[in-house]
């Protein structure tokens, strides 16, 4: 006897539900309009922008974009753990992306630290203003993402989510990533842009 | 499920990679600044769609959707090379 079985094809959906999806892309959206206007303020004075610049720790900027791959990944493979029913591996995974939310955090004051001790202001000149406030609005994403997480790791640590109960873990999942990609962008434009 | 065999995990360390080549590599000033931004920003518009494809689950997304958010790493770098190009014009 012979058993045909036709391929099975996953149908094509977005995690989580459709609202947080809006949301990330209006959030997208207005990162990309704060990157033109940076631009377009180095536009008129790129060498303040330029001296500025070397002021800022592009070690720490690095190392900052690796924590927060780092943390993506974690949580990526806490939603597929959670999605083939290993519902003891998730909290694991997610509690990787809540301590290295809070690496970021840590480094992130490390850096401001740093700025203020060396007199360096929002208000010091064009450069420096935007600096704080890309970083800053950035930096509330990271806040409010890890107290998600850390929200996640909890109810997954009584077993709450399961491959049939994602919809919260993978909505606060998509809201991360959108963290970690805005912050990949955002490193270059303020520590890595070199003048001509 | 091993975490070593799993895509996200090869994607991981790519896009870790990808970032100290920029970071350590890149920025400094082995190459003109014209090409070293060029390829900064090209990396990190590789590393936003592998972020969007592979962690983001946009691969699996309705096309229509997959396709409107696979333009912001497109766009946004190529507007801020354009603003860096025409900064150095009038510099």
């Amino acid at each position: 006897m012979v058993v045909l079985t036709a391929d099975r094809v996953e149908p094509r959906r977005l995690p989580g539900v459709d609202g947080v999806w809006v949301a990330i892309g209006a959030d997208s959206v207005i990162f990309a309009i704060l990157f033109a206007s940076f631009m377009q303020a180095r536009l008129h004075n790129p060498a303040v922008f330029e001296a500025s610049r070397h002021t800022l720790n592009m070690n720490l900027g690095g190392i900052d974009t690796l924590i927060l791959l780092t943390s993506s990944w974690s949580v990526v493979l806490g939603i597929q753990a959670l999605k083939r029913d290993l519902v003891d591996r998730a909290p694991r995974y997610l509690l990787g992306g809540v301590l290295t939310g809070l690496m970021f955090m840590v480094s992130k004051s490390i850096e401001y630290f740093e700025k203020f001790a060396d007199g360096i202001r929002p208000a010091s000149n064009d450069f420096y203003m935007w600096y704080f406030t890309l970083t800053g609005i950035h930096l509330l994403h990271v806040v409010f993402g890890t107290s998600l997480l850390t929200y996640l790791w909890v109810r997954s640590r009584r077993r709450a989510y399961s491959s049939l109960q994602r919809v919260v873990p993978e909505c606060v999942a998509s809201y991360w990533h959108l963290v970690d990609l805005l912050w990949i962008m955002i490193f270059p434009l303020l520590y890595l842009q070199r003048a001509a | 499920m091993s975490v070593l065999r799993e895509r996200v995990t090869m994607v991981w360390l790519g896009l870790m990679v990808l970032t100290c080549v920029t970071t350590w590599g890149l920025s400094k000033d082995l190459l003109s600044p014209a090409v070293a931004v060029v390829g900064i920003f090209a990396i990190a518009a590789v590393k936003v769609s592998y972020v969007m494809l592979d962690f983001m689950e946009l691969r699996n997304a309705p096309i229509p959707v997959r396709f409107a958010f696979q333009a912001w790493p497109v766009v946004v770098p190529m507007m801020i090379l354009g603003f860096w190009f025409a900064t150095s014009a009038l510099v």
